[in-house]
This record gives structure tokens, sequence and C-alpha cells, in this order.
């Protein structure tokens, strides 16, 4: 038998130093295991300071006992190679499992074991733990804020739609693929715009947005047959004439008199909320702050000195204040500037604030990938006799903007993340919900079961995104 | 806008506001001018994201290292923490610490001592306050110590480009860091005496802390979900850095004989920094421009007492939104013209 040497375990005892030191290592994790789950202090005749180290140093000769390298068991080497390549990490690993074991129970306890969510008052939550039953009453003010809720229907209706309209991309077959852009830049937020509008606003507009919806089913059923050449300018023109015809010549006065369509119940946007309201306020503001963005970028590099002097204006403007003071500004200031009986909604003024606000970051993220271009792709298109424009669109902007695919999603959850911000205005999306269920007499000291439930909602929104975006990235890489 | 009856003009800066601020750097009450009022919101702004800064770089430094850690559980704790800050509304997060983590703190009277002098309640932090002696020469002796590190630096730079020798810069600058404000105290007749806080009875159940510092749990709030949130950002700064510096320069330095100390200090930091700082400094311009969400607690920031508070009183909304967002402007653009000098000053000399 070879030399023991503790201070140093070499190969040729490997079963003596990893019996000793698996056996330590589990001691430890069984001390702190039982102290925390069961509540017993197995160690509690050794005196105070000893016993609250003793399974850290424990687990720490441990860990350094089953430090050998290329012992030939594949387990063991993944451990060392892992958590335990030296005393520093081995005791970082230690004190991190300690953590997480000491923090299990409370947190179990808190969100599961003695939570709440039977019943429908307060008076079910009596135990230590969270109150779901908060959540669960008012989920639907969460959702929605506070929208009728005889009405919500047309919110779950328009987010269905728009859902499904947004996937078309997937199925689109070879044919179409190549209008998909056109659908999603100009198609899809005009359809986007009309159902929000119509759809979840209501009231006696809703006629025109009847009107609307049938122009665009037939225009499109016969666009299938025209032939493609023709295929932009048809589905410009054919839906506003078709619409203009129903609704001046067709229908107008028939429906009107029969009265047999009843309007739907006006919901002005200041009964908007919840989660749909930070849904539609991302919607509009990812949609109209990129155009402007990209605008500005190009602007920045213009060489005509007036365009170029703006854009860097605006976009230093927007990127130099908080969203905070803009937000003010829309609210306090920018009525006073209006002709007296000019009125803007709160939320068109909201999302109009924030587009511009996030335009200048997309400005400046498109910036970057522009810069990033080698001069010899701008001077290849030239070459080939192309126009600024039609440089920009083919040769420069595709591959400007997949460079900066990361850039413009963080952005995006800038935004998104953003969104809350609206409170300023007094608009209530879920965060001010929360604020306002809080201080509802009924229901007060729940702000923490609130709070989580959000984080929990914005977490999984936002990082989503996140992962769709690195997705976007990958698909889009090509080797330069 | 004449005929809604608005005039514009600066003047109302000077005339009396009649408010109070709760949280105040500098002396203010309802006697002062409203241009005061704008100075106690700028310093309280400045206050918040100077401790947000200091802590989010501590923070972000440490997270970013770990999560280039090879130990997996390190890496992995550091990721989780990184997505899960990174992804939650910092208005949320504020909310959060404000008004359910703060508050489930112990009244005044039922606080136990954290090591003896710290007092964390619901109605703030009472942590001990310096009571400073000749606070004037301890500071002339800091200042005497930078400038003759600065002078040390030069000198041992100019000495190592011409003879190769090297000083030991680092360990002379903190000893002198050290040395001279320890002086100060002995010979310079500078004493501090530590004021810890001591609960008193305001009436039969309400308790407060007096003496020390008291740090209101709006300040504590916003400052920790500011630097929560800001430090995620700044550690996918720095571990973009460091993993930007290509592993043939490590392997280069090292072959040509330095030591791994060496390496990292004049080869990897050099050019990791050059990497890390400009997207950093534009963090902390977000996190000044996000301490601003304070109005939402009511941390008596530039946005609240004077696009707030004053704003209301006076109803004077063109001139006071236009000098808030002005003194934010002017920051930022401060900023990004130093940080445009600075990108140049580093920027690799190409030929």
């Amino acid at each position: 038998m070879n030399k023991l040497n503790f201070l140093k375990p070499d190969i040729n005892n490997l079963s003596t130093y990893l019996y000793t030191g698996v056996v330590l290592v589990t001691l430890s994790i069984f001390i702190v295991f039982i102290n925390s789950f069961f509540n017993k202090d197995l160690i509690s005749f050794l005196p105070g300071t000893i016993s609250f180290f003793l399974p850290l140093i424990l687990g720490f000769i441990g860990l350094h006992l089953i430090r050998i390298d290329y012992s030939g068991l594949k387990f063991l080497d993944k451990v060392n190679k892992n958590i335990n390549t030296n005393n520093f990490n081995a005791f970082l690993s230690l004190l991190i499992v300690f953590v997480i074991i000491k923090s299990l129970p409370p947190l179990l306890s808190w969100f599961i074991l003695d939570a709440n969510i039977a019943g429908d008052s307060k008076d079910v939550c009596t135990g230590s733990g969270a109150c779901w039953t908060y959540i669960k009453i008012w989920f639907n003010r969460f959702m929605y804020g506070m929208y009728p809720n005889a009405e919500q229907w047309r919110i779950n209706l328009s987010f269905i739609a728009l859902a499904f309209l947004g996937t078309i991309g997937f199925f689109a077959t070879e044919k179409f693929k190549k209008y998909l852009t056109l659908y999603y830049v100009v198609v899809y937020p005009v359809i986007a715009f009309f159902f929000i509008f119509f759809f979840i606003s209501g009231g006696p507009i809703f006629f025109d947005f009847s009107y609307g919806i049938i122009a665009a089913v037939i225009s499109i059923i016969i666009g299938f047959f025209i032939p493609s050449k023709f295929k932009m300018y048809y589905f410009i023109i054919v839906p506003i004439t078709l619409y203009i015809l129903l609704k001046y010549v067709f229908f107008y006065e028939e429906l009107i008199e029969l009265g047999k369509l009843e309007a739907l119940e006006w919901v002005e946007t200041g009964a908007w909320g919840g989660l749909s309201l930070t849904f539609i306020v991302s919607f509009f503001c990812l949609i109209f702050c990129f155009p402007i963005g990209l605008f500005l970028s190009l602007g920045r590099r213009s060489d005509f000195p007036i365009i170029k002097y703006f854009s860097i204006g605006m976009i230093e403007f927007w990127r130099g204040v908080p969203l905070i003071t803009v937000l003010f500004m829309s609210s306090v200031m920018f009525p006073m500037f209006l002709p007296e009986d000019m009125f803007i909604d709160k939320l068109v003024r909201v999302i109009i604030a924030i587009s511009l606000f996030e335009a200048a970051y997309v400005a400046e993220v498109i910036r970057g990938g522009l810069q990033a271009l080698p001069r010899g792709q701008y001077d290849a298109a030239k070459s080939l006799g192309m126009g600024y424009w039609k440089m920009h669109i083919l040769v420069i902007l595709p591959q400007a903007l997949k460079l900066v695919i990361p850039g413009i999603a963080n952005t995006f959850l800038a935004l998104v993340k953003d969104t809350p911000l609206i409170f300023v205005v007094g608009l209530l999306e879920i965060v001010g919900m929360l604020n306002l269920a809080k201080t509802n007499p009924e229901w007060l000291g729940f702000a923490m079961e609130g709070y989580v439930f959000a984080s929990v909602l914005f977490f999984i929104i936002c990082y989503a995104m996140s992962k769709y975006s690195y997705n976007l990235e990958q698909k889009y890489k090509t080797e330069r | 806008m004449e005929n809604r009856g608005i005039t514009f003009g600066y003047g109302f800066l000077s005339q009396e506001s009649s408010f109070d601020v709760q949280f105040s750097l500098i002396e203010f009450d309802g006697s002062h001018s409203y241009f005061r009022a704008y100075l106690v919101g700028l310093l309280n702004t400045i206050l918040v994201s100077v401790i947000g800064i200091i802590f989010a770089t501590i923070i972000g430094v440490v997270v970013g290292i770990a999560r280039l850690s090879n130990n997996y559980l390190i890496n992995r704790t550091a990721a989780v923490y990184v997505e899960f800050f990174r992804n939650i509304p910092l208005l949320l997060q504020i909310f959060f610490w404000y008004f359910a983590a703060l508050r489930a703190l112990p009244l005044p009277q039922d606080t136990e001592a954290m090591f003896g002098v710290f007092f964390l309640t619901i109605k703030g932090f009472f942590v001990p306050a310096f009571v400073w002696n000749n606070l004037d020469i301890f500071i002339y002796s800091l200042m005497a110590a930078i400038i003759s590190i600065i002078v040390i630096r030069i000198y041992a730079k100019k000495k190592q480009e011409n003879y190769g020798i090297q000083t030991p810069v680092l360990s002379i600058s903190l000893g002198l860091l050290i040395i001279l404000p320890l002086l100060s105290f002995l010979v310079g007749g500078v004493n501090a005496s530590v004021e810890i806080p001591v609960i008193k009875q305001l009436s039969q159940s309400g308790y407060t802390y007096e003496g020390g510092i008291k740090l209101p749990p709006e300040l504590i709030s916003l400052a920790l979900a500011l630097s929560l949130y800001t430090a995620t950002f700044i550690a996918e700064c720095v571990r973009a850095g460091v993993q930007g510096v290509s592993k043939g320069q490590k392997e280069a330095a090292a072959s040509i004989g330095l030591t791994p100390n060496q390496v990292l200090k004049l080869v990897v930091m050099p050019q990791a920094l050059r990497i890390i700082i400009p997207p950093t400094t534009n963090q902390y311009l977000n996190l000044t421009k996000n301490s601003s969400l304070a109005a939402a607690i009511a941390y008596p920031d530039l946005v609240l007492v004077f696009a707030g508070t004053a704003l209301m009183q006076t109803g004077r909304a063109i001139e006071i939104v236009s000098i808030t967002m002005l003194t934010y402007l002017s920051l930022s653009i401060s900023i990004s013209i130093f940080m445009n000098w600075y990108n140049k000053k580093i920027a690799i000399k190409e030929k």
C-alpha cells in the first residue's frame, strides 16, 4: 500500500480518497438538507460558530480529497472538471449548493405548499404562503384593465386573429414568399390597426370595419387569379375601390335603414389596460419605430446637410432624454401647441412618443450595421448603375440589417420593458393595474404576489423574444 | 398658446417655492426658490445615479467574470441572474423592492441591529455617520496622495519606456493612499468619531432613530433596482470584452515570457477595456436616465421635484419640461462627446 498524503491526493490510493471524500461531501450536504427541510440541527451539540461552518469545512475537505486528475472514472472527472477545479472553485460550488438547498424550502412553501388558490375572497388566505386567489380574482383586470367584462371577447378575438394572420408567413408556399415582406411591412400592420381601432375600440365606425373586411376578403380571393405582374398595384387599388363601393353605393342606406347590424359598444382608450394594452402599445411602437429609425439612420449618412443635421438632431435629442420626460411632455406640453378644438387621444400620443423615442435607438443600431459594410459593396452597387434607393434596398440594407439583428432585438426588448411607463399619462397596463389593485381596501397586503406574477409574465415574454431573435440571427448568418 | 393665457418666461425660477422636499442633500424648505428646488432634484438624481453606478459596476464585473468561469455552477448561477433581471421591466423591479420587499421589514422598535450599528427598518436604513474634526486637512492629505500617485505613475512609465525597468506602482500608490491620510490623523489633528443611531420614541407606538444618516426606503429600493438591472448589462459587456481578446494574444504574450499577471495586465486588459468601456459608459448613461423612474415611488429626484411638484404649482409646463429635458440632454451629450474622444484615443492606430 502506498503512503497516504491527505494534502495531496493522487491516483495511487484512488479508492481511499474517493470513499473518504464522497462520504464527507455527502455528509455535509445531508446535514444542510436535514437542517433546511426538516428543521433539525444534527450538529447542535457543537458550539455555535463551528456548527454553522462545519458542513462547509467537511464538504471542502471532501472535495479536496476527490480532486484527482485523470482518475479514469468518467463521472469523477466530469465533476472535477466542472465544479472542482481548484480550492476556490470548490468553495464557491459548495456555497452555491448550500444556498440553493437552504432557500428551496421557504420558496416552495411560499409558492406552492402554504399558498392558497381556492375560494374567491381574501378570507381563504390564512397561510403564510402566497395568496394566488388574489391573482385569480383580479386576473381579468390584469389582462384587460377596465375593459367591460362582457366585451372582452373582442380583445381575445382580435388577438387570436392577429396571431393567426401573423403566422401566415410560415405556411406560405414558394410562390407567395416574395410578397411576405410586403405583407408584413404594409398589409399586416394596416389590418392590425383596423382590428384594434374598429374592433377593440368599437362604436358606430364598426360599420366601416365590416366593409373593410368584406373588401379585403373579396380582393384577396380575386387576387389569386391575377397575374403576378400587376399584383402589387392590384392590392393597393382594388381593396380601396371595393371599400368605397361597398360603403357608398351598395350597402350604405340599406343597412342604416334596416338597422340590422348593431354597432359594437364604444370603449374609450382610458378603459383599456392590463396585459392587452402592453401588447397593443408594444405592437404599434414596434411597427412604427422601425421604419422611422431606418430613415433616420439613412438620413444621418446622407450627403444633404439639412437632412443629415436634422437626423443627427432627432437621434441625439431622443436618445438624450429619459422616456418618462418624453411621456410627460406628450401629456403636459404637447396639447398646448395644438389648436384648442383639436384633441388627440392619449393612447395615440403615447404611441407616437414611444415610437419616436425608440426610433432613435433603432437608428443608431442600424447605423452600426451600415458602417460595418465594406465600401466595396457601395461601389459595386453603383458600378452596376443602381440609384440610391435601389442600391440600399437590394444591396446595402439586406446585409446591414442582417448584421444588426441582435441590436434591434435588444431595442425591441427595451421597448416592451418600457411600456409600463405609460402610467405617467394615466394609462394602466399590467404594472399600473397591479398598483391599482394593491390599493384596493379589500385586498391590501398582496403586493408581492402581484409583482411576482407580472415578473413571471414579462420574463416569459422577453425571454421568448430574445430566444427568437437568437434563432433569427442563426438563420440569417452567412459566412463573410 | 396666447389664447390659452399662457405666458412664457423663466422669471419664476427666483420665486419662492412653497413646498417641502422629503429628502434633500442641501438645506431646503418652502422659503427657498424654485431654482434651489431644481438643484435639490438634480443633486438627488446625481446621488442615486452615483450609488447605482458604483454598485452596478461592482456587481456587473463580478457577474461578468463569473459568467466566464469554467465552474459550471457559478457560470449557470450568473447566467440565471443575468437572464432573470434583464428580462423584467425596471419599473416593475423598483415597485417590487419598494412596495413588496422593503415593506416586509420590521418596525424601528422591532429591528435588530446588523453588526451593532446598522438598522434596517421599514422607515429606512439607518447607518452611523462620521463626525469630523478638521475635515479639510484630511481632504488635503487625500489630494496630496492622489497627486503624488499620478506623478509616480508618469515617472514609472517613463522609466519603463527608457530603461525597461518596472516599478511596483500599485503597492506604492496603495501605501501612499493609506499612509498620508493616516498621517493626517496622527499629526494633522484630524479626528473622526462615529455617531451611532439611537432609537427614540416619538409617540406611544411611533419610534424612530436619531443620529447617524437615514437612507429613505425610496433611495434604497431605487438604487437596488437600478444597480441590479444595469449590472446585468454591464456583466454582458464585460463578458463580451474579455471574450473578444483572441486566445492567440494570450498565448503570444505567454510565449514571450510574461507571467500570467503580466499577461492579464499588459495584454488582455488593455484590449478588453477597449471593447468594454464604450458600451459600459452607455449603460451608465442609461442608468442615469432610468433614475428618472424615481417619480413612480416618490423619490424626490429631478423629475419628481421639478417636473412634478414645481410644475403643478407654477403651471409653467413648457419652461419646466424644457429645462428638465435640457439637463438630461446636456448630460448625455457631454458624455457622448467624451466617449467619442475616448474611442478615438484608444482605437487601434491603423496604418
